[in-house]
Formats: structure tokens, sequence, C-alpha cells
């Protein structure tokens, strides 16, 4: 019981220094809009006539693009606290953790929940730009919004640690962010619909986790603002089919990575 | 009261893969001592002091820290010790005060216990009045007395150092000696070091010599340097070989080579050995030449050279930094 209590406020300890630091990392607060802007205004604004051409004006493709922009920010967010988890171990504050009276599984697991909640806010301030694209929100849309996002951001930091807590050097992390991580995000759907394309990609989208968080993302943030008729064209599963499965990924990365982590050298 | 040891090792061993870092030591540490392990880089000290921590298993052997068994009772090894790592580990994001805050929450210490002694170890270390500052803005120095201060905030019975003052200059190294040695006294703590700097390890009670993951020599500093015998001579002249053959023909004296160039030779009285070897080389052989003469207590450097023939400072550093490789890729696998 004595043991319990501790590892809960070790795990605590570890998810509010996460959020600790965010808070007080003005600039990354800021840059963390630079990209999703990039994408949305420089990319989304070129394609959008051609792809207006296309869905026979159905859609404003920085619309459609916009679910996607929130999933990279969830995305690479959690995936990259998933890596300062690895250098904090080698070199720096986790080694004082890692000492501690606290089981690792807490503290891996506090990890876990400190890169999500930054992911989390992350993928918050991007949803400010909504009004911008002609997006608007009722407050049960954002809120729907903000449980699907905890559960991709805690996917893919599962997923992160998992990938990087073997990982000797910060060369073969970056590898596999280009071998594992664009593949996957670009097989999710996030820029083009998945209908239609060949079968292989297909296949692959089907294994890819970060699918089943674009789908939800997209069919929540849209919803009111395309036709129903054309968003039964580009939803692809069920909302619960898309939560269940994204449990299933989560469960499936978090229990090897805390074992791993937890794992005595 | 007992005077059970605090550490109690016995034929620790430790490999990685192939490479036995850690090779069978046994030694305890005593309440309130200082003990250091003295040893080149890549000797296998931060293996030694990883296991007592428990942030590496061992192999085979056993170790108790406060009577806790290193491998089966983790967390209680864990609640009674303080560490200080080789490489910094604050969090530079934080100010001062809230990396002991941090280290407060994770130990379970009570925010008012908490508030007290880090007041009260900030003093001693002289970082009250910036410990509202960010770490990155600490200096080295700093930063080493901010983790000393973390390490025994929580009350520890063991303060455990891995080379504490790797990277700082000479004189902030003597500056942190002196805290620790106050703070020694004032908490009681017993102090289990690393390092390998032999002025450093002159401050420790007792020194166990680690070469190649053994211990060559254990004792205090006064005792192992006993072993050298006398003093020092250290001879240059332009001819070694044929003053080393003078030495031993002429006197029966054995001679070593001083890493550095010269003759090193151990003599119980050096100053009367002067006069004596200078006429012997002079009735040998008139065209040698002796350039210099020194005359020194014997240090721990001796000593090493004495027990493994090979300087400390004169290390392989590609040998040593390929093996700091080969464990961190082995431990990144």
């Amino acid at each position: 019981m004595e043991n319990l209590k501790r590892n809960i406020k070790g795990a605590y300890t570890v998810w509010y220094r996460d959020v600790v630091r965010f808070r007080r990392d003005r600039m990354r607060i800021v840059s963390s809009l630079v990209m999703p802007v990039v994408y949305l205004f420089l990319f989304g604004s070129g394609l959008a006539p051609a792809m207006a051409e296309m869905g026979g004006g159905h859609i404003d493709f920085k619309q459609y693009m916009f679910p996607g922009v929130l999933t990279m920010t969830v995305l690479f967010t959690s995936v990259f606290s998933a890596v300062s988890i690895v250098w904090d171990r080698e070199f720096g504050f986790l080694k004082e953790v890692m000492v501690a009276p606290v089981s690792r599984v807490a503290i891996a697991l506090g990890k876990a929940a400190g890169g999500s909640t930054v992911a989390l806010f992350q993928g918050v301030i991007v949803l400010l730009l909504a009004p911008v694209l002609g997006i608007s929100l009722t407050i049960a849309q954002l809120i729907t919004l903000a449980g699907l996002m905890v559960l991709l951001a805690l996917m893919m930091t599962s997923l992160g640690i998992l990938l990087a807590v073997r990982q000797p050097s910060m060369e073969g992390f970056h590898m596999l962010m280009n071998f594992v991580l664009l593949p996957m995000f670009f097989l999710s759907g996030a820029f083009f619909p998945l209908r239609g394309v060949p079968i292989w990609m297909d296949l692959l989208s089907r294994v890819d986790p970060v699918t089943y968080g674009v789908d939800p993302l997209r069919q929540v943030a849209l919803r009111g603002v395309v036709p129903v008729q054309f968003m039964d064209v580009i939803a692809l599963r069920p909302l619960t089919v898309n939560v269940i499965m994204m449990a299933i990924f989560a469960v499936l990365f978090l229990v090897p990575a805390v074992w791993l982590f937890g794992r005595q050298d | 009261m007992t005077t059970r040891p605090v550490i109690e090792v016995e034929n620790l061993m430790r490999k990685f893969g192939d490479l036995t870092a850690v090779d069978g030591v046994t030694f305890h540490v005593n309440p309130g001592e200082v003990f250091g392990f003295l040893g080149p880089n890549g000797a296998g000290k931060t293996t030694a002091i990883g296991m007592l921590c428990t942030l590496l298993r061992p192999t085979s052997g056993l170790a108790l820290v406060n009577g806790f068994d290193i491998r089966t009772d983790q967390a209680r090894v864990r609640q009674s010790i303080g560490l200080i790592f080789q490489d910094p580990s604050l969090d530079d994001k934080l100010s001062g005060r809230e990396n002991l805050k941090f280290h407060a929450m994770l130990y379970d210490v009570p925010a008012d216990v908490l508030v007290k002694r880090s007041e009260q170890l900030l003093d001693m270390v002289d970082l009250s009045e910036r410990a509202d500052e960010v770490a990155m803005h600490y200096s080295g120095g700093m930063k080493r007395r901010l983790e000393i201060v973390r390490g025994l905030l929580h009350r520890p019975s063991v303060l455990f150092l891995d080379e504490p003052t790797l990277g700082l200059d000479p004189q902030t190294r003597l500056h942190i000696w002196e805290y620790l040695l106050t703070l020694r006294e004032r908490e009681g703590v017993t102090m289990f070091m690393t390092t390998h700097y032999m002025e450093e390890a002159e401050h420790c009670d007792r020194i166990a010599i680690i070469d190649q993951g053994k211990i060559v020599g254990l004792g205090t500093p006064e005792a192992l340097k006993g072993m050298v015998g006398g003093d020092v001579v250290t001879v240059r002249t332009d001819d070694n070989d044929r003053v080393a053959a003078m030495m031993q023909q002429s006197l029966g004296i054995e001679t070593r080579i001083d890493p550095e160039g010269g003759l090193i030779i151990e003599t119980s009285h050096g100053d009367q050995f002067i006069p004596e070897m200078m006429r012997v080389i002079g009735e040998c052989d008139e065209t040698v030449h002796v350039n210099s003469v020194h005359l020194r207590r014997p240090t721990l450097e001796d000593v090493f050279i004495k027990l493994t023939g090979r300087a400390i400072r004169e290390q392989d550093f590609d040998k040593k930094d390929d093996m700091r490789k080969h464990v961190r890729l082995w431990r990144g696998r």
C-alpha cells in the first residue's frame, strides 16, 4: 500500500515535470503553431484549387487537411517527448529518477502520461486555428476531439518509448524516424483520402495505427462543415471502431515499452 | 553502537558481453568513512558504483548497502543512498529549489522537512542566494554543489560520488572538497567515491586502487605510500640505460623508467643516496651527463605504478574511449 502510494507520487512527479517545463517554454508554444500554419496555408492553399476541381467543390482542401495537421502535431510531439526520455536517461535528469526509490514502471507510465499531456496541449493550440479555416466547433466537438487526441498521443508516446528505449545513438533514432514515422504519417490518410488508392497502400494503411487516429478526428472536426453525403465518402470507419483500434495499439506499444524501460542493465 | 560496515561487498563481478568490467572485488566501508576507488578511466569504477546503486545488475557476487541486498532489496537500498553522477543530472530548465523539490517528491520527503533541510544545506554550500535561478545559468561548480545538496536531502547514510570533480578547474575542485568534508563532519554521512585524480584520493580515509576490474591495493593513503618505501629519486641523464646498469652493478639498486622521461629510484634516505649516486656515475663513466635530480616523498601515483607497472595519467586514450563506447553500445542494445 505504502509502495503504491509512493509509485503514484513518483509517476505524478515525472508527469508534473513535463508539464512545468512545457508551460515555461514560451518558444515551444509559439513554434508549435508554425508548422501547422505552414502546412495549412502554404501547402493547403496551393493545392486547394486543384483539389476543389476534383472534389466537385464539396470541400475546401484546407478544411480537409486540418484534422491531418492536428494529427501531425500530436504525432510528432508525442514521439519527440519519447526521445527526450532516452536522452535524459543517459545523460540527464532521468538518471536521478532512475535511482530514486520509485519503480521503473511508475516512471515509464509517468513519462507516457507527461508526453501525452504535452501533445494534447499542442493539439489544443492548433485547434485555435479552426475558426480561421471557417470551421466552427461546438463544446461537445471540442471535448470529443480532445479525448481522441489523448488516445492518439498515448498510443504514439508509447510507440516512441518503444522505438527509442534501446537506441544507442541519436543517428539510429533519426533513421527510425524516417523509416517508420514519416511513412506512418503519409499512409494514415492525413493529407489525402484513402479511397481508391492501390491495394498495397490500402493494406499498409490498415496496419498503420495513425490511420485510426486521423479518421475519427476528421469525422468529428468536419461534422457540420461538409455535406453529410460527402462525409460518408471520406469517413472510413465508425468512431467506436477507431477508438477500439487505437486502444489496442496503445496497449500493444505501452506494455513492451514499459517492460523494456524497466529492465535493469 | 554497532560497527557493522555500511557497505559490504564480496566477490562482486560484472561482465558486458565478453568484457569483464568488474572482476570479483571484495571490500567493506565503515560508517563515517570516506572511501575511494582510485584507478584510470575504464578500470571499472563507474560499473562498480552502478551496481552498488542498483543501476546495474551484478553478474555474480554479493553486495549489501546498509544491510540491504542490492539485488533483492533495491527500493530500500535506493532510499538509503544519495548519488552524485559523473555527468550532470540536474534539470537545466528548472531552478535550484525546484530541482530540490522534485527530488523531495521522488523520495517522499515531507514539505516542511524539505524547506528546512534544503535551506540549511544550501547555506552550507553557499548557494542560498542563487537557488531560485534556473540551473542552466549555473557554473560547473555551482551545479555540482546543488547536486551534492540534492544527494543529501533525504538524509541518506551513504553518499556515492562518481568522479565528483570531473571537468572542474583545480580551484573549484578544492572548494568542492572543502564542502564535502564539512558536510561529512556535520551530517556524519559515509562517502564512497571514485576518482582518477591522485590528489583527490588523498582526501579519503581509505583507498582501493583498482585496475582492469580488480582491486590491486587497499589501505589508508599513508599505508599505501609506505609500500613504495621511503623517498623517490628521479634522475634524468643523457643515457638512462647506462645509468640503470651502473646502479644495478655498483649499488645493487633496481631502477625503473619514469613515463615522463628519466629513471626512478626508491630508497629509504634519498638525501644520502643522491651524493652516492653522483659519485658512482662519475666513477663509472665521466661522459654520462646528469641533467637533473629530483627528490620527493612518494605519491599515490608511485603506488599505482608500482602495483600495475603503468602510470594512471599515461593511459592510452583510444583504448579508454573504445571501451566506453563498447559499454555504451552494449547497454544501449
